[in-house]
């Protein structure tokens, strides 16, 4: 399994049924940019809504898996 | 240095944890979260976590955030060069910061170390 696809699956795991995408941004497999619209985040601040995309991510944050990670989330109803 | 650490989150009006320095930024998304504070006016008190990685794990182990660049208020987490970019888009890092420090404030920049 690649890093994305990794990534990818944590996070349809973390937040199921909801929106998910990873975008690989260079090509290299450790920079990605995820996207998460889940109604989990309605009534949260940025900071509580990130910390749950980063709980999701905890192991490949810390293997160094992920090199660097842009998070962009949004509540749904 | 955990209480240096604390001491600098805790001091400073706005302080952020970054690689490299204002004059000399090492990464992107320390970059990204620079410009959006000078964009907003804000007295950044910047350090560099890259001279001991032993920094980086005692802030994230305060914070309990997992990446770099972090921004702090008046010692509460703002967020990381997304958050930070987003809240400048729509005005709320300004409005967050007039709240805290008041209309006087001055946008200077400062470099402090750690260690």
């Amino acid at each position: 399994m690649d890093a994305a696809t990794r990534v990818e699956s944590l996070l349809a795991e973390a937040f199921a049924g909801d929106e998910v995408s990873v975008v690989d941004r260079t090509g290299g497999g450790d920079h990605f940019q995820v996207t998460v619209v889940s109604p989990r985040f309605e009534g949260l601040s940025l900071v509580e809504q990130h910390r749950l995309v980063y709980d999701a991510l905890a192991e490949p944050l810390a293997d160094g898996t992920i090199h660097e990670l842009r998070i962009s989330t949004k509540g749904a109803m | 240095m955990k209480d240096r650490i604390k001491e600098i989150i805790e001091s400073a009006d706005v302080a952020l944890f970054m690689k490299g320095t204002p004059q000399f930024v090492m990464c992107g998304n320390s970059q990204r979260a620079l410009d959006a504070l000078r964009r907003a006016g804000a007295p950044v008190t910047a350090v560099d976590i890259l001279p001991d990685p032993q920094i980086r794990q005692e802030l994230s182990a305060l914070s309990g955030w997992p990446t770099i660049p972090q921004v702090f208020v008046r010692g509460e987490l703002i967020g990381g060069a997304d958050i930070v970019e987003e809240l400048e888009q729509n005005g709320e890092l300004e409005r967050t910061l007039r709240e805290k420090l008041g209309d006087e404030r001055t946008a200077e920049e400062r470099v402090v170390a750690v260690a």
